[in-house]
């Protein structure tokens, strides 16, 4: 526990209450952007260096300009006059405060039983690699088929149902 | 407190945050945003516990971390679709004005 964890916690933690709290949308996606940014470094302080730049590059890289894209695509930039939050969200922030207590309680009642700090495990790609070809390569596979499949679904979901209707 | 703990709570904080999120926010898009943030604190549950487990040199949880971004990428396509579409038909994305799933 040193220095550079918590100020990463406290950057990933703030990019994540400002995602959920600003009432302009594309604040929003550039907080969710922080905050995606602030996990990929916890990763890499984790010593897992692959994950943490495929975090950068599938998140950063893609689903935060794919996020922006949607907001201008469906003018969600543009603050509702009747308050950015449901009718119901007290009852939803009471649900996720209760969710917290239970996870912290956990955390904190089983702390005795964590294993200390233990030595960085080196890691290479060709590792990662060998992995996924052998002993993964059927997830990778199902993996494949299911990011073509989603592409094609998104493609039709977004699709002009009726050609020149308008 | 070991450091593990403090992974683990950082990731529960950034879960509940999401969750929050997703139940309060009255933007489709944002509800996405938030369930986004839920599937990165397990991510970084998997990665903690791969990293302070007994055996990291099996990559376990890295690889079904590796998945589950790839998953989470499947899901924001789709779902940023779904909401396109919706806007397309109910010109809103207001998810209380938003309460018929037909036309």
């Amino acid at each position: 526990m040193n220095l550079i964890f918590y100020l990463i916690a406290a950057l990933t933690v703030a990019g994540s209450l400002a995602a959920m709290l600003l009432k302009n949308t594309v604040h929003c996606a550039l907080a969710l952007t922080v905050a995606l940014a602030g996990l990929a470094l916890l990763f890499l302080n984790l010593d897992a260096q692959f994950a943490g730049f495929a975090q950068i590059m599938v998140y950063i890289g893609a689903v935060a300009i794919l996020v922006v894209f949607a907001i201008l695509l469906t003018k969600g930039s543009e603050t509702p006059k009747d308050g950015v939050f449901s009718r119901s969200w007290p009852m939803g922030l009471v649900i996720a405060a209760a969710v917290f207590a239970v996870f912290g309680w956990a955390v904190l009642q089983s702390v005795s039983w964590l294993p200390q700090a233990t030595p960085a495990p080196t890691v290479t790609v060709e590792e990662i690699g060998n992995a996924l070809m052998g002993r993964y390569v059927l997830p990778l596979e199902i993996v494949a088929v299911l990011l073509t499949l989603a592409l094609i679904g998104a493609v039709i979901v977004a699709l002009h149902e009726k050609e020149g209707a308008e | 407190m070991t450091p593990l703990a403090g992974y683990l709570l950082v990731a529960a904080l950034v879960f509940s945050i999401g969750l929050a999120g997703a139940l309060t926010r009255r933007n489709a898009i944002l509800v996405l945003i938030g369930i986004e943030l839920m599937l990165n604190a397990a991510n970084l549950n998997l990665i903690a516990f791969w990293r302070y487990g007994p055996h990291p040199e099996l990559l376990t949880g890295m690889i079904f971390a590796i998945f589950s971004i790839a998953v989470a990428a499947a899901e924001a396509a789709v779902g940023l679709g779904l909401v396109i579409s919706i806007h397309r038909h109910a010109h809103t994305t207001d998810l209380d004005a938003t309460n018929r799933m037909k036309g």
